[in-house]
């Protein structure tokens, strides 16, 4: 068969395919592979052992434990905010709706070393709440409370964001009918909404939590970077770089990048079920017809 | 189960959706709502349901003043516009979603058994492990309406039950609604634009405009004598003819219709294009043709009168079509309203 020559569609030419494909690899290989490829070289230069000494430090242990504990309390009390506010918004029509909208988007736009700073007036010790809270003896800044909420913080729209367009276009149909069925208002919660939205609920809960574990601004500001105190993780980090421990800040570092690339593998496989379900769309009316078969 | 709604008012916003409407359904009966889009039609039908509430007047149901009974209470059978399946599962759970919710405590083998007679009611027996979006529009419908009749309700109730199917599977299903409503008997109410809908199921027809109702009667009686342009205009194509009146005759050219109980000056003639017969000479309206429209049974004519008001009929299918032929329309059944 004789080969025709056709022009090529609109952004086909070979040149510029080419060309476009060899930037993005080389920008993905430069930024993005690189300096993970790195922390892995660097974490393991003095062989296995040194690596495993260097992650038994009691501080590297005591960092890790903290930031476990950041993400245990912080991760469900987002959540629950999370499926509070999307229902919230997307069920009811109240004043001020979409004032909440733009509101929960706040932690996304501010730098959250600003949300540390905020939390330092509050409840640093000359700030709002500052003596009272001295005088009760609770400790919020400098301890985990403080680490919790300013994680709280920077996380807070993560669930509710994956929800609200999932939850507006499914509309209210779904719990209107199960309500005209006789169900009341918790098992509409956990037998109809729950069940259509765990995929992105869960999709959002994998992003807080590697938010959470990886925040470094707010928290730095809240915790006082007190060793074996009130060190996380990613600050931990840090303060092995300053000390010149380069293979201890890597081996720390290369914890943080196994758990990133856990919970991307998560993701993906989140994704791929998504994926499954988008045929099968959350309202039953508008699915395309299979087949039209009249008894 | 009886339903008396007692001038009802509801108000969204800033918007007035219903203005005070008072209607009987008595029982057994089969009442549609019929109304343009934004007519209240579908608010009327949610609040009898209880998915909305009144701002006032006040609903009972037989004696009952269910004005304030919430939806889980009220003993309804909602079918909503697009079905509102449970997408997580299947037809059998779908359907026995109700009665694993309902007080009235059913063991699981009644359950089932309850399933499958309701799979048979609305012919879909063995599609019980499907899943809403495996099955058809029309299944769905269908699965819809068992999930509803499923628990038992005093009244059933069908937002715009066919909106969503293509033309066929509308009529069969109409028909097959109907068949149901009268081997169970219980009082239903549904929503819909489509006339014709409206007349070949209802027993009797409610047309709403603007959120009042204009007309209520039997298919028959809103056919045969609309109780305003307005509904002459939304039962089926009319044509509109300026007229004069006077002493209770409309005049249009030479040729009078009698306008009983009509006040002396300008108004408006109205009558369906299937009820014109033209003539080539005699008496009548003077028209002249501009135009044809074929259709599978009848030939559409699209005539002028001499002062230009168009005019459109259905003629025989073998009606000769000559452009700018003077010709003579006379009028059956002239509806005369004020302008």
């Amino acid at each position: 068969m004789a080969k025709t020559r056709r022009p090529p569609r609109i952004g086909d030419a070979p040149i510029f395919r080419n060309t476009m494909i060899a930037i993005v690899l080389v920008l993905v290989a430069l930024i993005i592979i690189a300096p993970l490829a790195v922390i892995g070289y660097e974490a393991l230069s003095k062989g296995i052992a040194y690596f495993g000494k260097t992650i038994a430090n009691s501080d590297t242990r005591h960092a890790i434990l903290m930031t476990a504990m950041t993400a245990l309390i912080a991760v469900p009390i987002n959540t629950a905010f999370g499926v509070a506010t999307a229902w919230a918004i997307t069920k009811f029509d109240f004043p001020g709706r979409r004032l909440l909208l733009i509101v929960i988007e706040i932690p996304f736009s501010v730098s959250p070393i600003v949300a540390g700073v905020a939390y330092l007036f509050v409840y640093g010790l000359q700030g709002l709440f500052g003596e009272a809270l001295q005088s009760a003896d609770v400790k919020i800044l400098f301890a985990l409370p403080g680490i919790v909420l300013a994680s709280m913080f920077v996380t807070a729209p993560f669930v509710a964001r994956e929800l609200i367009p999932l939850m507006q276009a499914q509309g209210r149909d779904l719990e209107e009918a199960a309500t005209s069925l006789g169900a009341s208002g918790w098992r509409t919660f956990f037998f109809v909404t729950l069940p259509n939205i765990k995929w992105a609920l869960l999709y959002g809960v994998i992003l807080c939590n590697s938010r959470v574990m990886g925040e470094f601004g707010a928290v730095s500001v809240v915790s006082g970077n007190i060793r074996g105190q009130t060190n996380t993780l990613p600050l931990h980090i840090e303060l092995l770089y300053h000390d010149y421990n380069a293979v201890g800040a890597f081996a720390a570092a290369s914890i943080l990048a196994v758990l990133a690339v856990v919970t991307l593998i998560a993701k993906v496989a989140l994704e791929r079920r998504g994926a499954g379900r988008v045929r099968r769309p959350s309202l039953a009316g508008t699915a395309p017809d299979i087949s039209e078969t009249t008894p | 189960m009886k339903i008396r709604l007692d001038t009802v008012v509801k108000t969204f916003d800033t918007f007035r959706a219903v203005h005070g409407v008072s209607l009987d359904i008595e029982s057994g009966e089969l009442v549609a709502l019929l109304g343009p889009s934004g007519s209240g039609k579908t608010t009327i039908l949610r609040m009898v349901a209880g998915l909305e509430f009144p701002d006032g007047g006040a609903i009972y149901f037989g004696d009952e003043n269910a004005t304030d009974i919430e939806v889980r209470h009220r003993g309804v059978g909602f079918v909503f516009q697009h079905y509102a399946l449970f997408p997580h599962m299947t037809v059998g759970e779908n359907i026995a979603f109700g009665m694993k919710v309902s007080k009235t405590k059913r063991s699981a083998a009644e359950i089932s058994g309850r399933v499958e007679h309701l799979l048979r009611l609305v012919q879909l027996e063995g599609l019980q492990d499907r899943f809403p979006a495996q099955i058809s529009g029309g299944q769905r419908q269908r699965v819809a309406l068992a999930r509803a009749l499923a628990v038992d309700p005093k009244v059933l109730l069908l937002d715009e039950p066919f909106g969503a199917l293509d033309a066929n599977v509308r009529r069969d299903l109409r028909r097959w609604l109907r068949k149901i409503h009268d081997e169970l008997g219980i009082t239903t109410l549904f929503v819909t634009h489509d006339q014709a809908e409206a007349l070949d199921l209802a027993d009797r027809v409610v047309i709403l405009d603007k959120g009042k109702i204009v007309q209520t009667g039997t298919p028959e009686e809103v056919c045969r004598a609309p109780a305003s342009a307005f509904v002459m205009n939304f039962l089926g194509d009319a044509n509109r003819l300026k007229v004069t009146v006077s002493g209770e005759k409309a005049q249009i050219q030479n040729v009078t219709f009698d306008a009983p109980d009509i006040a002396d000056g300008p108004a408006e003639l109205f009558f369906r294009p299937a009820d014109v017969t033209w003539r080539e000479d005699g008496h009548g309206i003077q028209a002249t043709i501009a135009r044809v429209i074929d259709r599978p049974d009848s030939r559409r004519v699209l005539a002028l009168t001499v002062d230009g008001q168009p005019i459109e009929f259905d003629a025989a299918p073998e009606f000769p079509f000559r452009a700018d032929a003077h010709g003579f329309v006379e009028i059956r059944r002239p509806r005369v309203y004020p302008a």
